[in-house]
């Protein structure tokens, strides 16, 4: 078999690494921003545009999964491991594209601008509703909380077949290009 | 299964239970590192710092907590009509707003506190907040006061403040000793508070001057940037406030409001004055030197008023950082601050259920 079919496309693992580090960093912002008196401002300034570039690039990012489906997983992973990685990795899509969503939505029910830069800002996708608000600001942060957890099962999980199962799971995703197979068995 | 599932280190031998014990261990410090960052980021470790959840339940902690009210000016009726711009700002900012021509605007009179049914009183501070809308769809929010200087200077002095000012169950009035000790901490509120004191309080919403107090920053089309202060200027001529005792009519700053609407529109000069290079834009409570430039940059005109029940400004949050394009905040701590406060006051509010306001539909009808 050859390296590419062991190793995500090099769009994909540019699309995850990406997407991790503007994600972590959203989360992180989420926390913070809202237990600040003086960095709330420049935080949210952040948080909205970057919101929605994650809701445009989950979009592109289904595509390219739809178009490249992901390489086999390691023989070391059990039927139960599988269910559970696809199961995250569901729920993460579904969470980058849902959070912003509920965000945008909102701030749409509030009627607070969401300015992407200068001038330009979205449009308002629900009615002006406090009560709506509520519900969705509640579950934005739900929602918020539950990725957290899915972000730290999947570390846990690959920080596990990386340290203790030794199959060199992280390969699939690193960065870099893995060495062929045929060298890598000779 | 193909080889290429098989990764060469999966046939490497076996770990020893003291290696694979140790890894454990690895794991769940690289686990705990994580939950650590969010716990940081989330200001866990710095349970004493103020966040906007703390700064609510003191505003709550102090007035009670009045289901579907806002935290803080509690009290207040909605007004609606437009402003008309001169033009005269098109060459500060590049903001819509002052182009030549009208904009619609939404607004509310209220009074500071958080008690929703509290008596009108002429020494209470006198809010109004606006809400311009641009031709572009931008939003243009500004929640001013008529005070001439705010009475502090940052968020935990307002804080601090505020905590001292509960009134005390006994005597139903603030505890003098606990203000006293506020004021002795704080000489920049000593010195607010003469020059607050050393101004003639109007006898209506409609003659009173209200200012925006915090600076910002207005920024032109060719991208130069001035510090200002706006103020909203009363067309209608100032008269001191009644030194007799309080009117029997416990809404009367309110139902007068409602009846000079009726009878004519109320209107205001949008002043904005402009900072030199040295003037404090982080400090409400000093006001810049007198015979800054100032300029008239058009006419606000509200001709309708509507009870909080039935009006649309009810769910908006007039947060003082939404601004369009040309306009931005300075350097002024309490600027985020309320952006921070007052977006956890209308979160909280928005998901009660309102409890009838002081200023009904019926008492807006009253004036027609």
């Amino acid at each position: 078999m050859s390296s590419q079919s062991r190793q995500f496309t090099a769009l994909s693992r540019l699309l995850h690494w990406t997407m991790a580090a503007m994600v972590l960093t959203m989360l992180c912002i989420g926390v913070a921003m809202v237990a600040s008196l003086a960095n709330y401002h420049v935080l949210v300034t952040i948080h909205r545009p970057l919101g929605i570039a994650i809701l445009i690039l989950v979009v592109v990012r289904f595509v390219n999964r739809l178009l490249n489906p992901p390489p086999p997983f390691p023989a070391t992973m059990s039927r139960a491991e599988r269910l559970a990685a696809t199961a995250s990795e569901l729920t993460m899509y579904g969470l980058m594209f849902v959070l912003p969503l509920v965000g945008w939505g909102m701030l749409s029910a509030a009627h607070y601008p969401i300015a992407l830069y200068r001038s330009l800002h979205l449009p308002f996708i629900l009615p002006h509703n406090a009560m709506l608000y509520a519900v969705l600001r509640t579950a934005h942060t739900v929602l918020a909380y539950l990725f957290v957890l899915t972000f730290i099962a999947h570390f846990g999980a690959i920080l596990f077949h990386t340290l203790v199962v030794k199959d060199g799971i992280i390969k699939r995703m690193a960065p870099w290009n893995i060495r062929r197979v045929e060298k890598e068995t000779s | 299964m193909s080889n290429g599932l098989k990764p060469a280190e999966a046939e490497q031998p076996r770990l020893g239970k003291a290696s694979t014990l140790t890894r454990f261990a690895l794991i769940g410090v690289a686990l705990a590192a994580v939950v650590g960052m969010f716990a940081y980021f989330g200001g866990w470790f710095t349970p004493n710092d103020l966040t906007p959840a703390r700064f609510t339940d003191a505003f709550e902690h102090v007035d009670g907590v009045h289901s579907g009210f806002r935290r803080n000016h509690a009290k207040g009726v909605d007004v609606a009509g437009f402003f008309e711009s001169n033009g005269n700002g098109v060459h500060l900012s590049k903001a819509l707003v002052f182009q030549p021509g009208r904009v619609s605007v939404i607004g509310r009179f209220s009074l500071s506190g958080g008690q929703p049914y509290v008596a009108d009183s002429p020494n209470t501070v006198r809010g109004l907040a606006l809400q311009f809308s641009l031709s572009d769809g931008e939003l243009w929010r500004t929640a001013m006061i008529n005070l001439p200087v705010f009475p502090v200077s940052t968020p935990e002095a307002f804080y601090e403040r505020l905590v001292a000012s509960k009134p005390d169950p006994s005597t139903g009035k603030p505890d003098p000793a606990k203000m006293k000790a506020f004021l002795a901490r704080h000489p920049e509120t000593v010195r607010a508070l003469t020059v607050i004191k050393s101004q003639a309080v109007s006898s209506g919403f409609d003659n009173s001057t209200f200012h925006s107090l915090n600076a910002f920053r207005f920024i032109n089309a060719a991208g130069d940037s001035i510090p200002v202060r706006w103020l909203m200027t009363p067309m209608q001529p100032f008269e001191a406030a009644s030194t007799a005792s309080a009117p029997q009519d416990k809404n009367y700053l309110f139902d007068t409001l409602i009846a000079q609407i009726h009878r004519q529109p109320l209107r205001w000069h949008l002043m904005v004055i402009i900072g030199q290079p040295g003037d404090p834009t982080n400090d409400a409570a000093i006001a810049w030197p007198e015979g800054r430039q100032q300029a008239d940059l058009g006419t606000l005109t509200l001709d309708r008023v509507e009870s909080e029940q039935t009006s649309a400004a009810t769910d908006i949050n007039f947060d003082p950082l939404v601004l369009p394009a040309g306009i931005a905040p300075s350097d002024d701590p309490l600027l985020s601050a309320r952006s921070a406060v007052y977006s956890q006051s209308f979160t909280r509010r928005a998901g009660e259920t309102k409890q009838p306001s002081a200023i009904t539909p019926a008492d807006v009808r009253k004036g027609d």
